[in-house]
C-alpha cells in the first residue's frame, strides 16, 4: 500500500510540474476564465448536493437498485461539460453527474431516472446512470466498460460522412475501464481514424476494491497514448483550474482537427463505489495524500482566494442549489412510476408487427 | 444470365448504397480488397468514402456502427467469419439490442454474418450463430436460403428501423444461381412452403433447406409426399406458416445446423407442442449438429451437421412412428 501511495504521490507532484501555469502559457493554452471557473464550481457543488439528496435517499429506501456518486471527481467531470458546446457528444460514466449538468442534462433526468418515473428519459425501464438522450450527444451508458467509446467514435465518424464539422465527441472511463478489450479497441480505431474524440480516464486509484497496481503495470495510464499513435496529457483531478485548462485544451485540439486526445486524471473517489460499500480497502495514506484532497473544497478556497467570489455568494449558490434539488426529488415523488400492464413496455423492437411472444 | 447467392448479397449491398446516402460498409478487409469472400466487390471504388476497411476490432466495428446509427446513418457491418462476431457480442446484444427498449431511439444496424460450415473450415469459420442471437431480446435474425432472399431481405434488413443479424450461408455463396434477381419478395417475418406435402412437415432454414429438400425428394421415390417449410427468418418466427404445415400433415421433423441445445429447432418443436399439440399424429423430432465444435477433416465435417441422408433416415422414423 505504501508504494501506492509513493507512486500516486509522485504522479501527482508531476502533475503540478508538467501542468504549471507558466508552461500553460508557453503552450499558447488560454488560461480558464474567472467565468468559467465559476460555471463549472457551480455545476460541481450542483453535483455534489444532488449526489448527497441520492445518497440520503438511497439510505431511506426510496431508491431501488444502486446509487453512485461522483464525490471527488466533479472538478475534472465538471472542466468535461463546461468545455463541450451543444451538437457535441457526451459519454459519461458513473461519476460524471457534474460533467452531464454541465452538458445540460436537467435535473430532473437523473432523479426521474433513479427514482424510476415514468417522465424520466428512461421511463423506469433503466435505472440511476444509466440514463441519456442520445439523440441530443447525452449517450446512455450500458454496464459494460470500455462498451460507450466506439460508439462515440461512430457518432464522430457518422458526422464526418455528413459534413458536419466542428464537433467533438468526450467518452469518460476509470483507471479499470481500460484493461477492457473494448477500451483498447475503440481507441486505437479512433486513433486510425482520427477521431476528434477526447478520452478522459479517472484514475480514482481503486476500480470497486481492486488497487491500481492490480489493475496496470505501467508507470501512469498516460502512457498508453504513446503506443496509440495520440497526444496524451495528465492533470491533477483535484484541482479545478488545471482541470479546466487541460481538458478544455484537449477538447480544443480535437476541435481543431489535432485527432483524438487521452486526458488522465489521477484523483481519489471519496465514496464508495456505490453507496452499498463502504469502502473500508481504501488505503488511510491515499486518504490523507494530496490525492484525497477534496477537489469541491479546494475550488472554492481559490476562487475565494482569487477575489471572484466571497463568502455570502457561496453560501447563496448552496442554498440555491438545495433548492433545485429539493424541488426536482418533490415534482419527481409526485410522478408515476410504469404501469407493466401497459402493452408498449414489452416490445423490444420499434416495429410493432415483429413483436411476439408476450401474450 | 445467372447469378450467385454471393453476387446478390453484393448486389444488395450496391442497390442499398445507391439508392440511400445513409448506408455504409465498415469491416475487415471489406475496401480495396472486396471483402474476404467478395461480397463487397468493387463497392469501395464505386462508392468512394462509404466502404471502409476496419482494424480487427469487431466490438469496436459494431459500437461505431450503433453510434453512427444513433446519428442517422444505416451502416452494415461484415464480420469476416460469423464466429468472429464473439467478440462483437456485447456491442451486438447488450448496446444494439437494448438501445430501442431504453431509449426509444432505434438502431438501424445491420451485421452481416457469414455462418455455417463448408468442408475443412473447422472449428472456428464454420459456425451458426442465429439461435444465439434470436435469444436476445431488441434484434432481428434472418436466415435467407436462397438467392433471391439473400437479396430481397438484406435490402430489407437496411430499411428496417432495427439491429438486424443477417446470418448468411457460405455454402451456398457460389454453387447457389438464379436466373434473375427478384423484383418482388415475401415480407420479413414470413415462412415459405418450399416444397409441398401432406404426409411429414419438414420445418428448417439457410443451408439446410437444400439438404431437406434432397431429402424430400429421395422420400418421393419411396412414396412420401414430405411438405418443406422454408423459416426465411427464425425472429420473427412464422409460427403461423408451421402450424399449418402441420395441421396439414400431422407429422414434424425441424432440421437446423446449429447445436442441438435449445436453439430453432427446439423453439420450433415448442411452439408446435403447446399450441398445436392435437394436430400431431407422431412425436415430432428434431434433427441437428453434433454437440461437438465444428470438425477440420471432411469425413468429420459431413457427419457433424445433418445432410440430405441423415434427414430422410430421420423422417422415416418420423413418418412411421
Amino acid at each position: 500500500m505504501e508504494r501506492i501511495v509513493a507512486r500516486a504521490n509522485a504522479r501527482s507532484k508531476l502533475t503540478g510540474m508538467v501542468q504549471s501555469v507558466a508552461e500553460a502559457a508557453t503552450n499558447n493554452e488560454v488560461l480558464p476564465s474567472p467565468e468559467i471557473h465559476l460555471r463549472a464550481y457551480r455545476f460541481m457543488l450542483l453535483a455534489r448536493v444532488l449526489d448527497d439528496k441520492f445518497a440520503s435517499l438511497y439510505r431511506a429506501g426510496k431508491i431501488m437498485g444502486g446509487v453512485f456518486l461522483g464525490r471527488g471527481q466533479e472538478a475534472l467531470s465538471a472542466a468535461i461539460g463546461v468545455s463541450l458546446r451543444e451538437g457535441d457528444i457526451f459519454a459519461p460514466l458513473i461519476r460524471d453527474l457534474a460533467g452531464r449538468l454541465a452538458f445540460n442534462e436537467p435535473i430532473l433526468d437523473s432523479v426521474r431516472t433513479y427514482l424510476g418515473s415514468i417522465e424520466g428519459p428512461m421511463r423506469g425501464r433503466d435505472g440511476n446512470i444509466h440514463r441519456g438522450r442520445p439523440k441530443e450527444g447525452q449517450l446512455a451508458m450500458i454496464s459494460h466498460l470500455g462498451a460507450m467509446i466506439s460508439v462515440v467514435n461512430g457518432g464522430l465518424f457518422a458526422r464526418r460522412m455528413r459534413g458536419i464539422k466542428g464537433t467533438v465527441g468526450v467518452a469518460c472511463c476509470g483507471d479499470g475501464a481500460t484493461s477492457t478489450g473494448a477500451f483498447h479497441e475503440a481507441i486505437n480505431q479512433a486513433a486510425v481514424e482520427k477521431l476528434p474524440l477526447v478520452m478522459v480516464v479517472a484514475d480514482n486509484q481503486y476500480a470497486y476494491s481492486t488497487p491500481t497496481n492490480r489493475q496496470f503495470a505501467c508507470r501512469s495510464l498516460v502512457d498508453r497514448a504513446v503506443g496509440y499513435g495520440l497526444r496524451g496529457d495528465e492533470v491533477d483531478g483535484t484541482n479545478l483550474s488545471d482541470c479546466l485548462r487541460v481538458v478544455g485544451a484537449a477538447v480544443d485540439r480535437a476541435r481543431a482537427g489535432e485527432g483524438p486526445q487521452l486526458v488522465v486524471a489521477h484523483l481519489l473517489r471519496l465514496c464508495g463505489h456505490g453507496e452499498h460499500d463502504d469502502a473500508g480497502y481504501i488505503d488511510a495514506n491515499l486518504k490523507n495524500s494530496e490525492l484525497g484532497r477534496d477537489c469541491l473544497k479546494l475550488a472554492e478556497k481559490w476562487i475565494q482566494q482569487q477575489g471572484w467570489t466571497d463568502t455570502a455568494t457561496l453560501a447563496q449558490w448552496r442554498s440555491e442549489a438545495i433548492q433545485k434539488v429539493e424541488e426536482a426529488v418533490a415534482t419527481v415523488q409526485r410522478e408515476a412510476g410504469p404501469d407493466p400492464f401497459e402493452k408498449n413496455y414489452w416490445s423490444a423492437l420499434s416495429n410493432p408487427k415483429f413483436v411476439e411472444g408476450n401474450e | 444470365m445467372s447469378i450467385t447467392y454471393l453476387e446478390a448479397i453484393r448486389e444488395a449491398q450496391a442497390k442499398a448504397l445507391a439508392d440511400d446516402p445513409r448506408v455504409f460498409i465498415y469491416g475487415q478487409d471489406v475496401g480495396n480488397f472486396g471483402g474476404a469472400f467478395k461480397a463487397t466487390k468493387g463497392l469501395a471504388k464505386q462508392f468512394p468514402g462509404r466502404v471502409l476497411d476496419s482494424p480487427i476490432s469487431e466490438d469496436a466495428m459494431t459500437g461505431l456502427a450503433i453510434g453512427a446509427a444513433i446519428e442517422g446513418m444505416r451502416p452494415i457491418v461484415e464480420m469476416q467469419f460469423a464466429d468472429f462476431s464473439t467478440v462483437a457480442f456485447n456491442q451486438i446484444v447488450n448496446q444494439a439490442g437494448t438501445m430501442f427498449w431504453r431509449t426509444n431511439v432505434t438502431c438501424p444496424v445491420v451485421v452481416r454474418l457469414p455462418c455455417g460450415g463448408t468442408a475443412g473450415s473447422g472449428p472456428f469459420h464454420s459456425q451458426m450463430m442465429e439461435a444465439i442471437y434470436a435469444h436476445y431480446p431488441g434484434l432481428i435474425v434472418l436466415t435467407p436460403a436462397t438467392v433471391e432472399d439473400a437479396y430481397s431481405m438484406l435490402l430489407e434488413a437496411v430499411a428496417l428501423d432495427d439491429p438486424v443479424i443477417f446470418c448468411e450461408h457460405k455454402f451456398l455463396y457460389y454453387h447457389l444461381k438464379a436466373e434473375k434477381l427478384p423484383t418482388e419478395a415475401l415480407p420479413v417475418g414470413k415462412a415459405r412452403i418450399a416444397r409441398e406435402g401432406r404426409d411429414l412437415t419438414i420445418v428448417t432454414y439457410s443451408a439446410m433447406l437444400h439438404e431437406s429438400l434432397a431429402a424430400a425428394a429421395e422420400l418421393r421415390n419411396e412414396g412420401w409426399e414430405v411438405e418443406v417449410v422454408d423459416l426465411r427468418s427464425v425472429k420473427p418466427l412464422d409460427t403461423d406458416t408451421v402450424m399449418a404445415s402441420v395441421a396439414r400433415t400431422g407429422r414434424l421433423l425441424c432440421v437446423g445446423e446449429a447445436w442441438p441445445w435449445g436453439g430453432v429447432t427446439a423453439e420450433v418443436i415448442t411452439r408446435v407442442v403447446s399450441e398445436g399439440f392435437d394436430l400431431l399424429d407422431a412425436p415430432p423430432q428434431r434433427l441437428n449438429a453434433k454437440d461437438t465444435p465444428v470438425p477440420y477433416h471432411p469425413n468429420l465435417w459431413s457427419a457433424h451437421r445433418p445432410t440430405a441422408r441423415t434427414i430422410a433416415s430421420a423422417a422415416r422414423k418420423t413418418l412411421q412412428s
